[in-house]
C-alpha cells in the first residue's frame, strides 16, 4: 500500500520531492529556531548567563526565521492540496525554494556574521541607527534577504493566481461570489476557496513588504531620503501582519482535507463558509491598525477600525472553521492517530490564541498590555499551538501507509501530550507575564519576573523534546518515500 | 484593582470555555452517531446562539469601551495641567520635569531623537498604568494624572538596539 503523497498521480515525481524537502527545511528551521527560542527564555531567566549582543541577535533570528518558515512550512500544505484541483508549476515551486534558501543564508549571515539586531520588523530607522553595534551593509543584506523570500513567494502566487484563473474563469468565482451572490450550485472546493484568498491577501502584503524593504535600502544607502516614520511602520506592520496571517490560512487546508477522511464525514462548503472566507479576506486587511493603537497620531478613526475589526474578524474563524471540526469529529467514531490528534489540537490552539488577540486589541486594554509579553503569549498560541501542529499533522498524514487501524503508539501518545501540555504552559508563562507588565524583547529581566521565565524554560525545553520525536517519525519515513 | 486584572480574569475564561468544548468533542468522539445530518442541524442551531452571544457581547463591550480614548484625551483635559517634554534616545530618556503632584494631570509630549521607543508608565509595584509611542518626527500627547505618591518609571517598550532594557527614568510623586 502507498501513501497518500505516493498515490498521487497528478503531481510530477519532482513536485513530490521538492515537497518533501519543503517539509524537511520546515522541520529543521523549527528544531533550530526552537533552540534559540528556549536559549531565549533561559537567558531571560537568568539560568544562563547570555551575552546581551547575542541575546537580541537571537531574537532577530528567531522571528525572521520562525515566521519566514511557517510561511515555508503553509506553502507545502496548500500547495499539495491545490495542485489536485488545478495544474502547478513544478518548477516554480522548486524556484520558491531556491529564493528563500537564499533569502535565508543572507539574514543568516547578517545576524550571525554582520551582528544585525534590529529585531525581524526592521522598524525604520533602527537598522540604519544601531549606535555602530552593526553596519549600513549588514543590515542592507538582511533586508535583501527578506526582499529574496518575498520574490520567491510572489512567483509562486503568480503562478496559483494564473492557474486558478484559468481553471474557475475568474477569483471572485474562486471565491465561490457566483455561489454567494447567485443560484449556481457549483461551489468551489474549501481548499479552493482558501487558496484564493491566501493569495488575494499574501500577493498584496508581499507587495507591501516589497515597497518598504525598497524604501529602507534607498535610506540605507542614500540618508538624504527619509521617509516618514508612522508611514513606514504601518507599511511594515501591514506587511507582517498578512503574511503571518496568510500562514495560518494556507496551513488550516490541511485540517479541511485531512480531518473528514479520518470522521468519514464531509467538510460542505455551503453559503455560510463562502461568506467567512470573502469577509476574513477583507477583514484581514482591515484590523492592521490594531497594531497601532498607541501611535496617537494615527487618525481615531483607525484605531477605532482597529478595535472593532479585530472583534468581527474573530467570529468566522472560529464559528466556521474551529466550529466546523468540532461537528465533525463529535460522536465520529473517529480513531485517533498522531496526525488526526496534531490536526485536532491546531483548531484548539488556534482558536484560544485568538482570545488574547481580541482582548488585547481593545483601546483601552492595549494601553496596559501592548509590547508586553502579552503580544508574543497569544500568537505563540496560534503559532505554536495552531500552525506548527496543522504543518505537523500534514506532513505525517502524508507520509502513513493507510491501514484500517489508526492508532497511537506509547511515543505517539506521549510526544502529543507533551507538546500540548508544555506548549500551553509556554504560552500561559508569556500571558502571566504580560498581565504582570513584564515588557517583550527585553534581554534583561528584573528580579520580580524571573520566577516565570523559568517555568517557562522548562516548558520550552519539554516542547522542544516532544517536537523532536515528532520530526523524527517524518525524517525515518523520508529515505523510503525519496527513493520511490 | 490592577488594570490587567479584567482582562486577564476574561481571557482565562474564554480559554476554559474553548477547552472544555474541546474536551468534550473528544471525550464524546470515539462512539459514532450515523445520523450526520441530525448532528449539523443540531449544531447549526447552537451556532446561531452562540452567534448571537458573541455579536451581543461584542456590542456591549465596544459600546462600554470606545469611550474616554487616550488619542484627543489632551484636548479635553482642564485645569491646573502640566506640560513636560519627554524625548528618547539610544539609550536614555530626556524628560523636562520628574517631579509631580497627585491628582494633577500632566500632558507628556513625546518624541524621540533617533529611532522608535516606547513610553511606558510604571507604579512602584512595576504594574504598568499608561504608555504611548516615542516615534522620531511625531509628538503624541499623552495624559496621565497620578493618583498616588511614590516612585514611578519610565520603561522603554519599543525595541530600540542593544541597550533597550536600560532605558529606564524614574519620577517622584508626592501629596503635594
Ligand atoms: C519552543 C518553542 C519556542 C520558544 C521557546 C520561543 C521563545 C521565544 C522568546 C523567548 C521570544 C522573545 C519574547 C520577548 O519578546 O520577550 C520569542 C519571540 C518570538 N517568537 Fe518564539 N518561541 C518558540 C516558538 C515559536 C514559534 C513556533 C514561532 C512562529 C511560528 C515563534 C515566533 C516568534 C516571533 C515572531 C517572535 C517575536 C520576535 C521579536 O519580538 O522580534 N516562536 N519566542
Ligand atoms: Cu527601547
Amino acid at each position: 500500500m502507498n501513501t497518500p503523497i505516493q498515490s498521487r498521480k497528478d503531481i510530477t515525481p519532482a513536485a513530490k520531492n521538492t515537497l518533501l524537502i519543503y517539509l524537511s527545511t520546515t522541520l529543521a528551521v523549527l528544531l533550530l529556531m526552537m533552540v534559540f527560542g528556549a536559549v531565549l527564555r533561559a537567558g531571560q531567566a537568568q539560568i544562563i548567563n547570555l551575552d546581551l549582543t547575542l541575546f537580541y541577535k537571537l531574537m532577530t533570528l528567531h522571528g525572521a526565521g520562525m515566521v519566514g518558515i511557517s510561511g515555508l512550512g503553509s506553502a507545502a500544505v496548500m500547495w499539495y492540496f491545490l495542485s489536485k484541483y488545478i495544474k502547478l508549476s513544478t518548477g516554480i515551486l522548486i524556484a520558491n525554494l531556491v529564493f528563500f534558501l537564499l533569502g535565508v543564508v543572507l539574514i543568516l549571515g547578517a545576524i550571525l556574521i554582520g551582528d544585525f539586531a534590529a529585531g525581524w520588523t526592521f522598524l525604520y530607522p533602527l537598522p540604519v541607527k544601531s549606535m555602530n553595534i552593526w553596519s549600513i551593509e549588514s543590515a542592507a543584506t538582511y533586508l535583501f534577504g527578506l526582499l529574496f523570500i518575498g520574490v520567491g513567494f510572489l512567483l509562486l502566487y503568480l503562478d496559483i493566481g494564473l492557474a486558478l484563473i484559468k481553471s474557475y474563469g475568474g477569483l471572485s468565482r474562486s471565491l465561490g461570489w457566483h455561489c454567494l451572490f447567485g443560484n449556481s450550485k457549483e461551489f468551489p472546493p474549501a481548499t479552493v476557496v482558501a487558496s484564493t484568498m491566501v493569495l488575494i491577501i499574501n500577493t498584496l502584503g508581499i507587495l507591501v513588504g516589497a515597497v518598504v524593504l525598497i524604501i529602507s535600502l534607498i535610506n540605507a544607502f542614500y540618508p538624504a531620503f527619509q521617509p516618514d516614520a508612522l508611514l513606514v511602520k504601518s507599511l511594515i506592520f501591514f506587511f507582517g501582519h498578512v503574511f503571518i496571517n496568510a500562514a495560518i490560512y494556507m496551513a488550516v487546508i490541511a485540517v479541511y482535507e485531512i480531518l473528514p477522511t479520518y470522521t468519514n464525514r464531509p467538510w460542505k462548503v455551503n453559503k455560510i463558509f463562502l461568506a467567512a472566507w470573502s469577509f476574513s479576506t477583507l477583514m484581514v486587511l482591515a484590523v492592521v491598525p490594531h497594531h497601532m493603537l498607541m501611535d496617537f497620531n494615527v487618525p481615531t478613526w483607525l484605531a477605532t477600525i482597529g478595535q472593532i475589526g479585530s472583534y468581527i474578524s474573530g467570529i468566522p474563524v472560529l464559528i466556521i472553521t474551529v466550529y466546523g471540526a468540532l461537528t465533525i469529529v463529535y460522536k465520529s467514531g473517529i480513531r485517533w492517530d498522531l496526525a488526526a490528534g496534531l490536526l485536532f489540537m491546531s483548531m484548539y490552539g488556534w482558536a484560544s490564541g485568538v482570545i488574547p488577540a481580541i482582548v488585547d486589541a481593545t483601546i483601552h486594554v492595549n494601553t496596559v498590555m501592548h509590547n508586553t509579553q502579552w503580544v508574543p503569549g497569544h500568537f505563540h498560541f496560534y503559532l505554536l499551538l495552531g500552525v506548527l501542529p496543522m504543518i505537523f499533522g500534514f506532513m505525517l498524514h502524508i507520509t502513513k501507509k493507510p491501514s484500517n487501524e489508526n492508532t497511537m503508539n506509547n511515543s505517539d501518545k506521549a510526544s502529543l501530550f507533551i507538546y500540548l501540555f508544555a506548549g500551553v504552559g509556554f504560552v500561559m508563562a508569556f500571558l502571566y507575564s504580560g498581565k504582570n507588565s513584564v515588557p517583550r524583547r527585553w534581554g534583561v529581566h528584573l528580579d520580580e519576573w524571573l520566577a516565570t521565565d523559568q517555568v517557562a524554560t522548562v516548558f520550552a525545553v519539554l516542547i522542544i523534546i516532544a517536537f523532536f520525536v515528532i520530526a523524527s517519525k517524518f525524517f525515518l519515513r523520508l529515505p523510503n518515500l525519496l527513493r520511490h | 484593582m490592577n488594570p490587567t486584572f479584567l482582562p486577564w480574569l476574561i481571557t482565562i475564561t474564554c480559554l476554559l470555555i474553548v477547552a472544555s468544548a474541546f474536551t468534550f468533542v473528544i471525550s464524546s468522539s470515539r462512539t459514532r452517531n450515523e445520523d450526520y445530518d441530525d448532528i449539523v442541524k443540531r449544531s447549526y442551531k447552537f451556532r446561531k446562539i452562540f452567534f448571537i452571544v458573541f455579536l451581543l457581547g461584542g456590542i456591549i463591550i465596544t459600546s462600554l469601551t470606545m469611550k474616554n480614548l487616550p488619542y484627543d484625551a489632551h484636548a479635553k483635559v482642564s485645569g491646573d495641567v502640566i506640560k513636560v517634554n519627554a524625548t528618547g534616545h539610544q539609550w536614555y530618556w530626556d524628560i523636562d520635569k520628574t517631579h509631580f503632584i497627585v491628582g494633577q494631570p500632566v500632558i507628556f509630549n513625546v518624541t524621540s531623537a533617533d529611532v522608535n521607543h516606547g513610553f511606558g508608565i510604571y507604579n512602584d509595584k512595576l504594574t504598568l498604568l499608561n504608555q504611548t509611542q516615542a516615534m522620531p518626527g511625531y509628538i503624541n500627547k499623552l495624559v496621565h494624572t497620578f493618583d498616588k505618591p511614590g516612585k514611578y518609571k519610565i520603561l522603554c517598550l519599543e525595541y530600540c538596539g542593544l541597550s533597550h532594557h536600560a532605558m529606564v527614568a524614574e519620577l517622584t510623586v508626592t501629596e503635594q
